[in-house]
C-alpha cells in the first residue's frame, strides 16, 4: 500500500520536475522518478513500510520517495541544461575519434568506474542503509531502528519539523518572486533585494528549531557548525580580499611578498591546529604569558571557555585558508581591465565607488567559488584542526557536524547513529550543491577568464 | 560539492600589474605588517621548538637550548622518519594512480564515441558532489570488510580515481588539434601508443599541476588514516603528530612544534619548487 503510493507519487513528481513537453521527456521523467524512489527506499531496506513500522514512518517513507524523485528529476534536468549551455552533449561528435571495438573506451574507463562504484557510490548507498540500523563497530549483530535514528535528532513534533522549513523556503521564494516582478528602480525592488539575504538567515533559524534541544541534542551541534563555518567563511573571505587588494599593486619585491603570504596554504589542518594550540595555550602560550607578565591578568583558558574555543578554531582555519583566498582574489583582480578602473577614476569615482562598481562585479564568480570551497573546508577539513585544538571541548561547544559523526560513530562505536548524522550532513551538501547550480545558472556570468 | 564549473587557469601573471604611482612605502609597510601577522604562528613555533619547558614557562624570547634533544626525541624515539616515509609512499602511489587513471579516462572521453557516453560522463560528474567525509563510516566498514585495515591498500585504493583529474584531462585533450589523432590513426597507432607518444608529451604542464595538488592533498590527509590505520608502524605523518602531544615528561611543546614544522617542509618545498604549475592548476584543486 505504502510502497505503491510512493511509486505513484514518485512517478508523478519525476515527470513534473523533469518535463513533459515530449513523449521522450515524459518517459525519462517517469523513469527518473521511479529510480529516485527505488534508490532511497531500497537503501532504507523498505523499513518504513514494514509491518511493524509506525504510521508516521510510513508517511515519511512516501515523503522521502517523493523528495528523491524530485531530486533525480530536477537534478538531471539542471545538469543536462548546463551541458547544453557549455556546448557539450550532442555537439561532441567530432572527427579524429578512434573506430575500434566497442569495448575499447569501456576498458579505458573501467578502473576509474570500478573505484568510483566501490568507494563512492557504494558507501553513499550504505550510509543510508546503516542509518536505519542499530549496529556497533565490530559487532555482527544488527537491530532495526528504521527512522528512529533520525527522529531522535529532531524535536518530537512532526508538525514543527515539516512546517518550519517549508514556511521559510516559501518566504525566501516569495521574496525572490517579489523582487523579480517589481519594477527595477522602484522601492519594492530595492527593498525586496535588500531583505533577500535575510531569507537565508531565517531558513537557518527554522532548521535550528527543528533539532532536538534537550541536553546533548543535535541542536547544539547544528549551532556550532553554522556559527563556526559562517565565521570562517566571512572572515577568511574579507581578509583574503583585503590582502589581495594590498598585494595587487606593483612594488619592488611583490612576488616575494605574494609567495610568502600564499604558501601557508600548503600547511595541513592538523598543523594549523597545533600552532594555535601552542599560541593560545593557557600555561605555556605566548598570549597567556604576555597577559600575565605585561598586563597582569589571566588569559582565559580556551579548554574551559566556549567562546574563546570557537574563536581559536575559527582563527586557525582562517589562517590556513587565507593564502588560498588571496591567490584566487588576486587572480580575479588581475582580470579587471586596468582601463576600466582608470576610466572610472577619470569620471570622478572615488576609490570606494571604483571598488563597488568596477571591481566587485568582476570578482563575483571567484567570490562564489571561494564561498563554496571555504564552506567545504569548514565542514570537513576542519576535523584535523579541532582534533588537535579542542577535541570538541568544552562540553561539546566546538563539536561540529563532522566531528560529532566520528565521535558517535567511531569513538562510541555506534555506527547507525553516526550514519544518520552523516545523512543529515549529506542533505546539507546536496542543498548547497543545488543552490550552487542555481546560482551559476542565473546571475553570475563567467566572463572569458 | 566541488569546483566542477570553475576549471579556469588562473595565474599570478595574468593581466597587467597595477602600477602604483608616487610613494610606495605605505604599501611596503602594509605588506610587512601582513607578513608578520601571517608568519607569526610559524616563527613562534620555530622559537618554541628550540626551548625546553622551563625556558618556555620563563617566557624567554630568545632561542633556547633544547633543539638537539627535541630532534632526537622526534626523529629517533618517535620515528618521525618512518611516519614521513609512509606518507611519502602513500602520496606517491595515489598521485601516480590518479594521474594514470585520469589520463585513460580523458582518452576515452575525447577520442571515442560510444553508446551511453553521456551517462558515464554524468556518473563521473555526480561524484564531484559526494564528499568522502559524509560517507566515511560506511567506507570504513567496506574497506575493513575487504581486510584492508592497517594496509597501504586501505590508505590508497579508495582514492586512486578522480573525477577532477578525468575532467581536467578531458578538457585539455579537447583543446588539442584533431589532426593529431587522425595522423596517428593513419600511421596505424593504437590508442595507447597515441597516448604515450603524442598526448603525454603535450600534457606535462597539466600532469605537473595535478601531481602537485594531489601530493599536497594526500600529505595533509588526516581523517581517513585516523580511522583505517591503528598500527603505529604503518601510520602516516599527520596522525603521527598525535603521539607527540605528550611525551614521557608530560606536555611536550618543543618537540611537538619541531615535528609540526618538519612535517610542513615537504609540501612547502613542493609548493615553492613548482609554484608556477601549482598556481596555474590551482583552479582545479577541488578536493579529490
Amino acid at each position: 500500500m505504502g510502497i505503491i503510493s510512493s511509486f505513484l507519487l514518485a512517478a508523478a513528481i519525476g515527470v513534473l520536475s523533469f518535463g513533459y513537453r515530449t513523449k521522450r521527456e515524459v518517459a525519462l521523467g517517469l523513469a527518473l522518478g521511479i529510480l529516485g524512489a527505488s534508490v532511497i527506499l531500497a537503501a532504507l531496506d523498505f523499513c518504513t513500510f514494514a509491518s511493524d513500522a509506525e504510521s508516521t514512518e510510513g508517511v515519511m517513507g512516501v515523503g522521502l520517495a517523493g523528495a528523491f524523485a524530485w531530486m533525480f528529476g530536477s537534478g538531471t534536468k539542471a545538469i543536462l541544461r548546463k551541458q547544453e549551455a557549455a556546448g557539450l552533449g550532442s555537439g561532441e561528435i567530432r572527427t579524429g575519434t578512434f573506430r575500434l571495438g566497442w569495448y575499447w573506451p569501456w576498458l579505458l574507463l573501467l578502473p576509474t568506474l570500478v573505484i568510483l562504484v566501490f568507494f563512492l557510490y557504494l558507501p553513499a548507498y550504505r550510509t543510508f542503509t546503516l542509518s536505519t540500523k542499530l549496529t556497533r563497530l565490530g559487532a555482527p549483530r544488527v537491530g532495526e531502528r528504521c527512522l528512529s535514528n533520525f527522529s531522535e535528532l529532531l524535536v518530537p513534533s512532526p508538525a514543527v519539523v515539516v512546517a518550519l522549513p517549508l514556511a521559510s523556503i516559501g518566504l525566501m521564494w516569495g521574496i525572490g518572486l517579489w523582487h523579480n516582478r517589481a519594477e527595477p528602480g522602484s522601492f519594492a525592488h530595492g527593498f525586496s533585494g535588500a531583505i533577500r539575504p535575510f531569507g537565508i538567515v531565517i531558513f537557518l533559524f527554522a532548521i535550528y528549531y527543528i533539532f532536538e534541544d534537550v541536553d546533548g541534542g543535535y541542536r547544539q551541534i547544528y549551532f556550532n557548525t553554522v556559527i563556526v563555518s559562517s565565521a570562517i567563511v566571512v572572515v577568511s573571505m574579507v581578509a583574503g580580499l583585503g590582502l589581495a587588494y594590498l598585494t595587487y599593486g606593483y612594488v619592488r619585491g611583490i612576488m616575494v611578498y605574494r609567495t610568502l603570504l600564499i604558501w601557508p596554504y600548503a600547511i595541513s589542518p592538523p598543523v594549523a591546529g597545533i600552532l594555535f594550540f601552542m599560541m593560545f595555550n593557557a600555561t605555556g602560550g605566548i598570549f597567556a604569558a604576555v597577559a600575565d607578565n605585561w598586563f597582569g591578568f589571566d588569559f582565559p583558558d580556551y579548554a574551559r571557555n566556549a567562546t574563546l574555543a570557537r574563536i581559536t578554531i575559527v582563527l586557525a582555519s582562517v589562517w590556513k585558508l587565507l593564502g588560498y583566498n588571496l591567490l584566487f582574489f588576486l587572480a580575479g583582480l588581475q582580470t579587471v581591465p586596468r582601463e576600466q578602473i582608470d576610466a572610472a577614476a577619470i569620471d570622478g569615482a572615488n576609490s570606494f565607488q571604483r571598488f563597488r562598481k568596477v571591481i566587485m562585479p568582476a570578482l563575483g564568480p571567484i567570490a562564489f567559488f571561494l564561498l563554496i570551497t571555504n564552506l567545504t573546508y569548514s565542514f570537513f577539513d576542519i576535523y584535523g584542526t579541532i582534533d588537535f585544538l579542542t577535541k570538541g571541548a568544552p562540553a561539546g561547544a566546538t563539536s561540529v557536524a563532522i566531528y560529532e559523526i566520528i565521535r558517535v560513530g567511531v569513538d562510541n562505536g555506534d555506527l547507525g547513529r553516526g550514519a544518520a548524522q552523516s545523512v543529515v550532513l549529506f542533505l546539507a551538501v546536496i542543498a548547497l550543491t543545488a543552490w550552487q547550480f542555481k546560482q551559476s545558472e542565473g546571475r553570475i556570468s563567467y566572463g572569458s577568464a | 560539492m566541488a569546483a566542477h564549473d570553475h576549471h579556469r587557469g588562473f595565474s599570478l601573471h595574468v593581466g597587467k600589474p597595477g602600477l602604483i604611482k608616487g610613494r610606495t612605502w605605505p604599501t611596503h609597510l602594509g605588506l610587512w605588517i601582513a607578513m608578520l601577522v601571517i608568519l607569526f604562528p610559524l616563527l613562534y613555533a620555530a622559537l618554541i621548538s628550540t626551548q625546553t619547558n622551563a625556558e618556555i614557562f620563563r617566557f624567554q624570547l630568545t632561542p633556547g637550548t633544547g633543539l638537539g634533544k627535541h630532534f632526537d626525541q622526534v626523529w629517533n624515539d618517535r620515528a618521525l622518519d618512518r611516519l614521513m616515509w609512509n606518507s611519502l609512499v602513500q602520496a606517491t602511489i595515489i598521485t601516480v594512480a590518479k594521474t594514470v587513471l585520469s589520463l585513460l579516462a580523458g582518452l576515452a572521453f575525447v577520442y571515442f564515441n560510444f553508446r551511453g557516453k553521456w551517462l558515464v560522463f554524468f556518473f563521473v560528474l555526480i561524484t564531484l558532489m559526494m564528499p568522502t567525509e559524509v560517507m566515511i563510516l560506511a567506507l570504513f566498514r567496506i574497506v575493513s570488510d575487504l581486510g584492508w585495515k592497517d594496509t597501504m591498500a586501505g590508505l590508497t585504493v579508495p582514492f586512486a580515481a578522480s573525477a577532477t583529474g578525468a575532467f581536467l584531462f578531458r578538457q585539455h585533450f579537447a583543446n588539442l588539434p584533431r589532426d593529431l589523432s587522425e595522423a596517428s590513426q593513419i600511421d596505424g597507432a593504437s590508442p595507447l601508443q597515441f597516448l604515450f607518444k603524442i598526448l603525454i608529451p603535450l600534457s606535462w604542464n597539466v600532469i605537473g599541476a595535478l601531481a602537485v595538488i594531489q601530493f599536497v592533498f594526500v600529505w595533509n590527509m588526516y581523517l581517513w588514516p585516523v580511522l583505517i590505520i591503528s598500527d603505529q608502524d604503518k601510520q602516516v605523518v599527520q596522525v603521527g603528530l598525535q603521539g607527540l602531544q605528550t611525551l614521557d615528561t608530560g606536555l611536550s611543546f618543543g618537540p611537538l612544534m619541531l615535528a609540526a614544522l618538519m612535517v610542513s617542509i615537504p609540501p612547502a618545498v613542493v609548493f615553492l619548487a613548482l609554484q608556477k604549475p601549482f598556481m596555474a592548476g590551482f583552479a582545479l584543486s577541488a578536493d579529490k
